[in-house]
């Protein structure tokens, strides 16, 4: 297998609880996908820890949608299977929900409707799922904006309500392809800290594609860095040393500045 | 806002009626009546009931070819656009029936159901249901693939991609389609009274133009034009009840 599992962890500061086998939610098996000429995705196999948060790293194009898509079900691999919580993925479940880059809402409904989609799907009845749904609305800092259209929203707001449509669903994996690629830099940082702490309070698995190293090392509880097509694993990163030095101070944490140049240390090379 | 588009509407008739009345008065042909004796002639066929009488006849087939186009026009599209094989299989019908010249059809369409309704209802849908066809299909081809695989990754079943994602998605375009098969429907209505029998407002037509009563033949002229008007009108609010936000601009990026 091309994978070398390099653990940056300090033995010392590992969490006690990571103690023998860490629980899988969903892992990829030599996972391959081939796009007409292009060839995707070679033979990827990669883990992913339950309750934690993944980030696919990778330069543009890489496969890291693709790669996401296959563990919705939305795509079938050419080869390889995904496993979550143990079964084989054979299309989209109740298990899985998706934040889509291209945030994929429906122009003619209301930003609750847009919300409650995945419940009004599940046939749950119109004032629960709006109940649910103003609930996440709230959560993802859109109170107020229940009946507007999403024409009327900026791009940030309008990630928020996919986010949101996602959360509503309560699935135990949530897919998040690029989820912060529309805001600003403020906006950004606010919402790294608050996906921190959605990892922490809600026990869900994340799988977070980023284009951006320090966001990686900044919400990752494992990091995988991809290598341009046809893509597989290149390292899996465990920054653990800093994860409880509070949201604030992890930016001036010397472990996570070290893994950042290390990051952009071995992807240097493929950028030229 | 709504005045103001009230104002232009009622500007742009001012305008073309003008015209109308200073075209009649030069005269441009002898033919050509003005624009005010063409609504005397109306009144008087209004007042005399020769016009209710005339759209009783004319209003069948066009009613019956618009109704049956707009169902199955939409249902085949629905079904062309859904699915590859259906479009390599028929949109070339309705794609030569939107050519095809349909004076030459109207002769083996009166040889094969006689001069009768049925004759008349084919022409309507012949000029009506290619278009609603082609769009609704094209429409359903073209839903964005995001919302739809959006749909699927929260567990949609087939009948919710195509009743919550495709309809709505598709209806502005599906719509616009039904505006011109309607406006197509009055034509061949028209046309199909002038060309089979000369029945309700093409008999109106055909017998003044016989007799020279060129206000009359244009006051027939001009209520179906009319009427063809107020009954896109009352498509558009239909639209706007039924789908009322889906023109809210799509949102891409
Ligand atoms: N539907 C498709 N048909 C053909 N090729 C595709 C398709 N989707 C993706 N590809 C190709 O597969 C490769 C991987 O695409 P993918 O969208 O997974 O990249 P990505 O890592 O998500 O990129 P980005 O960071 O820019 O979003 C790309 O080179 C793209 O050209
Ligand atoms: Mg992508």
């Amino acid at each position: 297998m091309a994978m070398s599992q390099t653990n940056l962890a300090s033995v010392q500061s590992a969490p006690s609880v990571a103690a023998a086998e860490p629980d899988v939610a969903v892992s990829a098996r030599q996972i391959s996908k081939t796009y007409g000429e292009v060839e995707a995705l070679r033979s990827l196999s990669l883990e992913f820890p339950r309750g934690q948060l993944t980030s696919l790293l990778g330069p543009s194009g890489c496969g890291k949608t693709t790669l996401l898509k296959i563990v919705a079900g939305l795509l079938e691999p050419d080869s390889g299977e995904i496993l979550v919580n143990g079964k084989a993925v054979t299309g989209p479940g109740p298990d899985r929900a998706f934040v889509f880059q291209d945030f994929a809402l429906l122009p003619w409904a209301s930003v609750i409707r847009n919300v409650a989609f995945g419940l009004e799907l599940r046939g749950v009845a119109k004032s629960e799922r709006e109940d649910v749904a103003r609930k996440y609305i709230g959560n993802v800092g859109l109170a107020g904006f229940e009946n507007a259209y999403p024409h009327e929203l900026s791009g940030g707001m309008r990630q928020r309500v996919g986010l949101a449509r996602a959360l509503s669903v309560d699935a135990d994996v949530l897919l998040m392809d690029e989820p912060f690629s529309a805001v600003d830099e403020q906006t950004r940082r606010k919402f790294q800290e608050d996906l921190l702490s959605l990892v922490q309070n809600e026990n869900k698995t994340f799988i977070f594609v980023t284009h951006s190293i320090e966001e990686a090392v900044y919400v990752s509880d494992q990091i995988a860095i991809l290598l341009p097509r046809p893509s597989r694993v290149l390292e899996v990163i465990r920054p653990s040393g800093f994860r409880d030095s509070g949201a604030v101070n992890i930016r001036r944490d010397p472990e996570y500045l070290d893994i950042v140049d290390k990051i952009w240390a071995s992807l240097r090379s493929y950028v030229e | 806002m709504i005045s103001r588009s009230l104002v232009l509407k009622l500007l742009s008739a001012v305008l073309v009626f003008g015209a109308w009345e200073i075209a009649g008065r030069v005269p441009v042909s002898y033919a050509f009546p003005t624009f005010l004796e063409s609504m005397t002639a109306l009144v008087a066929m209004t007042l005399d009931g020769t016009l209710f009488a005339a759209y009783a006849e004319t209003l069948q087939p066009l009613v019956i070819g618009v109704l049956i186009s707009a169902f199955l026009g939409i249902g085949i599209g629905v079904w062309i656009g859904l699915s590859t094989k259906f479009e390599w299989l028929f949109s070339p019908i309705f794609i030569v029936m939107q050519a095809a010249p349909l004076a030459a059809l109207i002769p083996l369409l009166v040889m094969a159901y006689g001069i009768g309704l049925t004759s008349k209802v084919f022409v309507v849908c012949i000029m009506a249901m290619p278009v609603i066809v082609l769009n609704t299909a094209g429409a359903v081809r073209n839903t964005p693939a995001s919302i739809k695989e959006m749909a699927r990754s929260f567990l949609a079943k087939d009948s919710d991609v195509i009743l919550k994602i495709i309809i709505p998605a598709a209806s502005p375009v599906i719509f616009s389609g039904l505006r011109l098969g309607v406006s197509a429907g009055f034509i061949g209505a028209i046309l199909s009274e002038l060309k089979i029998t000369p029945t309700g407002v093409g008999d109106i037509i055909t017998y003044s133009r016989s007799i020279a009563d060129y206000p009359s033949m244009y006051a027939a002229i001009f209520s179906i034009i009319l009427l063809a008007v107020l009954f896109l009108n009352v498509l558009e609010k239909l639209e706007h009840i039924f789908f009322g936000g889906n023109h809210r601009g799509y949102v891409s990026d």
